[in-house]
């Protein structure tokens, strides 16, 4: 029983993670809170629904198609819309979070409510770990997280790509003055948070129903995880998807279903009121609080 | 004379006649675009004091349930509840977001998007005040006239009330922590009380206008922090122009009575105002209402000038 | 009974992060005195400023003004004791007239203290306070927009705004910073009459020749520490400070 939860918990814990590394990377590159990428994650679900059942693609094809599609509507987002906003941090998140609601409830009016919006398991059967039997698409999100938190660091660390991220996010201007162009990285880091949701939707949505509100209940989460790890940061995403994912599991188990979200923000409200940085942030703490 | 009185005139001429012309069903949205030209109001009277707010719904909906349990549990009259509810709204509203003062721009907005989702799923989760069937069957005004009149005097209220305050030293302070904090601090004024001030006028502004929507419908439930509640407002504002006062109220009246043209359309208004947000922020991130005064004050003076 | 100094500054740290921006500085400023800091870039001399005022918390170490401790209060609370600043960068209300700036401050509830529980006309007394900074009176230019001010009136109007709360100790941050010559030399009797007032000064500055006219006593700081202190001419000779400016060897 106790067991049976901790494994759970951690199975949550690492989709929390898996949810928040996209937002994360975006805010923690270009500065961009995307209030859109509920609706990103959605989009990619319904997207694989489509093209497995309405176009006939296998799934092999289907989904890496909408985790590409994703990744080009996020540089699209910043493309069109964001890159007229720049700085403008409050008129970001408006219109980000303008763009995520029209996406959101264009499917809601589409009629795209019910059980029969699944995706299919990428793997099937269960295995057990001592008495706990986990089914293989929960064993395989631990790995896609694990695996793509170990790429991710290998990216940022090793790649030029990844190193001009790191460098944008340290100081834009000096970054530009050494010829990285700030505009077309801040595009790549939509591009990339997008692409991740997808990848997370793509994961993590066969073992539910794709639905709407979903989009909402992504949002806040991935807002949560990075707000209590501190923004930007990817420690903190880590621990704080730990913190989070246990404790939502708990509350589950001995409180009700009702409270699991109902643990998630007051975290954020907790962490915004005692330590606004987050547990692992450091550098915006000047900035944000006199 | 007229050139400056006639914008000023117009929206209430216009008003007036369509107080005694429309009909019922257009008097009712009538109600309803200015208890959201209220609310649109008290967003904005916060962006003026450079506190975005995503969580509109939250002052909404603490107004509502406040006028709905005094109303259902204790039979208190609407002529008791509404100001006892915009009161005590602006108190607690006040008081919730005091701690997170501190916070600046998306901060502060996060917070506020996810107070009024957080109330929700607790009324949901402990079934206190009605929980999910909400309370029903509370007391209504006496007339459709009542209703209508005081709805609107609230409005314009409102709407010069904030106006004239800005206008004032007072005023001018809010308006100079949200352009530099820092130098109204070295000032020696403590702009955390400032701020909580500006949130308990914004919170018993928007409170009222959640007591008046339960009055109307009588009936207050979970639907009063939904996400339209904190929206709209957003909508409203950035359509006529943030940070202008007039600018929410010209929008709401745009924004209302369109999405009752829509009404057909279902869950596609909400898109619409999606997408209204982002192509205003984008095409006319000034809003309508500067552009519009801009424009009408590069004609030529309609008066002789001595 | 004590007589204590105005300000007392003792062994004030601040780190950030790993980096030690001020290393247990203390310096003791008598009433009336007025006294320079200066520095290369990045010595820690406007860090040094927000600490004292209360812009950023210490690590260690505290100051005392008229004997109370004052570090640990918020910035609000210490400008209310009558510690006033203008800031490096000078980021008016843009688009307020330029007395209307002046009007924000003026509601500071020291304001009213010193003016015995009432505000008065604050707009009277904004006025009256830029001609003290060298707005002209009867022109347009306290009428204005501070938007469309030339950079040497923003730098006044930025001094007009400490000025406002009317400060004991003044602390000007680079004041001069960005004017012309001209400009210059008109804001220095400005200062010389605000030290006639009785006014105690400490200037932030890298004009040393203006400065070493106005002040009596200078500290030179260099990576967070203070390497030298003393009258214009004793800190000029020291060896340290010549390396500081000169670089070393």
């Amino acid at each position: 029983m106790f067991l049976g939860t901790l494994v759970y918990g951690i199975v949550n814990s690492v989709i929390l993670a898996l949810v928040a590394l996209g937002f994360n990377l975006t805010f923690g590159i270009s500065g961009i809170a995307n209030f859109a990428y509920g609706a990103l994650y959605v989009l990619t679900g319904y997207g694989v629904w489509i093209l497995l059942n309405e176009v006939g693609l296998p799934l092999f094809l289907a989904a890496p198609a909408m985790v590409v599609l994703t990744a080009m509507a996020g540089a699209l987002l910043y493309r069109v819309v964001l890159i007229r906003l720049r700085g403008m941090a409050i008129s970001e998140v408006i219109a980000t979070f303008g763009v995520g609601l029209a996406v959101l409830e264009f499917f809601r009016y589409l009629g795209f409510i019910g059980f029969e919006y699944t995706l299919p398991p990428l793997l099937d059967g269960s295995l057990s770990i001592g008495p706990v039997f986990l089914d293989l698409q929960r064993a395989l999100i631990v790995i896609v997280g694990v695996t793509l938190t170990g790429v991710l660091w290998l990216f940022t660390h090793h790649t030029r790509l990844g190193l001009a991220f790191r460098g944008i996010a340290q100081d834009e201007h000096t970054a530009m003055c050494l010829g990285i162009h700030s505009d077309r990285v801040a595009m790549f880091s939509l591009a990339f948070g997008g692409g991740l949701c997808a990848l997370a939707a793509v994961v993590i949505l066969p073992i539910g129903t794709i639905s709407v509100d979903a989009g909402y209940d992504v949002l806040l989460e991935a807002l949560a995880v990075c707000i209590v790890g501190g923004l930007g940061s990817a420690v903190g995403v880590i621990v704080a998807s730990f913190i989070l994912g246990l404790a939502q599991t708990y509350t589950a188990m001995y409180m009700g279903s009702h409270w699991m979200m109902i643990v998630t923000l007051v975290a954020i409200l907790l962490i915004l009121t005692i330590r606004p940085s987050g547990l692992f942030g450091k550098q915006k703490e000047l900035e944000e609080r006199i | 004379m007229l050139y400056l009185l006639g914008p000023r005139a117009l929206p209430l001429i216009l008003l007036g006649m369509g107080i005694f012309l429309a009909p019922p069903y257009w008097k009712k949205v009538l109600v309803n675009t200015a208890i959201f030209g209220i609310l649109a109001l008290s967003w904005d009277l916060l962006v003026c004091t450079g506190l975005v707010s995503l969580g509109q719904a939250l002052f909404f909906g603490v107004g509502a349930y406040i006028a709905g349990t005094l109303n259902h549990y204790w039979g208190w009259p609407w002529w008791v509840t509404l100001p006892t509810a915009t009161v005590a709204g602006g108190l607690l509203c006040a008081g919730i977001l005091a701690p997170v003062l501190r916070l600046r721009g998306i901060y502060f907005a996060m917070v506020t998007l996810v107070l009024p989702l957080m109330l929700v799923r607790i009324i949901e989760a402990t079934k206190i005040l009605g929980g999910t069937e909400g309370l029903s069957g509370l007391q209504t005004f006496p007339s459709s006239w009542v209703e209508l009149v005081l709805s609107l005097a609230a409005f314009f209220a409102v709407l010069f009330g904030f106006r004239r305050l800005m206008g004032t030293d007072y005023g001018l302070v809010l308006q100079g922590i949200r352009d530099n904090d820092r130098s109204v601090l070295s000032s020696g004024i403590n702009i955390h009380w400032f701020k909580a001030q500006a949130l308990f006028i914004a919170g018993a502004t928007g409170a009222f206008a959640g007591a008046f929507m339960t009055h109307t419908y009588m009936f207050v439930g979970m639907p009063v922090f939904a996400l339209d509640y904190s929206i709209l407002p957003i909508a409203a504002a950035v359509v006529g122009g943030m940070g202008t006062l007039a600018g929410p109220a010209v929008g709401a009246f745009i924004l209302i009575p369109l999405s009752e043209v829509l009404r057909a359309l279902g869950a596609l208004r909400i898109v619409i105002y999606g997408l209204f947000l982002v192509v205003f922020i984008v095409a006319l991130p000034e809003g309508l209402f500067p552009y519009l005064s801009r424009k009408y004050h590069q004609f030529e003076r309609w008066v002789e000038v001595e | 009974m004590e007589v204590h100094p105005l300000l007392q500054v003792q062994e004030l740290t601040k780190d950030f992060g790993g980096l030690r921006a001020l290393d247990r500085i203390s310096f003791t400023l008598n009433q009336g005195e007025s006294l320079g800091i200066i520095g290369p870039n990045g010595s820690g001399k406007t860090t040094l400023v927000n600490v004292i005022t209360g812009f950023l918390r210490p690590t260690g170490g505290r100051v005392r003004f008229r004997g109370r401790t004052i570090s640990g209060m918020g910035p609000h609370r210490i400008a209310r004791l009558g510690l006033g600043r203008t800031f490096q960068m000078a980021r008016p209300f843009y688009h307020l007239p330029a007395y209307k700036n002046l009007v924000i401050p003026l509601f500071s509830p020291r304001v009213r203290r010193l003016a015995g529980g009432r505000y008065g006309d604050r707009d009277a007394v904004a006025i009256d306070l830029l001609e003290e900074v060298g707005f002209e009176r009867d022109s347009f230019v306290p009428f204005k927009p501070a938007s469309v001010l030339p950079h040497g009136y923003l730098k006044r109007l930025e001094l007009a705004r400490a000025l406002a709360i009317r400060p004991e100790l003044l602390i000007l941050d680079e004041l001069f910073s960005g004017l012309s010559m001209a400009e210059v030399s008109s804001t220095v009797p400005i200062i010389e009459h605000l030290q006639a007032q009785g006014i105690t000064l400490i200037m932030i500055e890298h004009r040393l020749r203006e400065l070493f006219r106005i002040v009596d006593r200078v500290i030179v700081l260099n990576f967070g520490r203070k390497i030298a202190e003393g009258t214009p001419a004793e800190v000029m000779e020291s060896e340290d400070v010549k390396k500081a400016y000169l670089g070393s060897e």
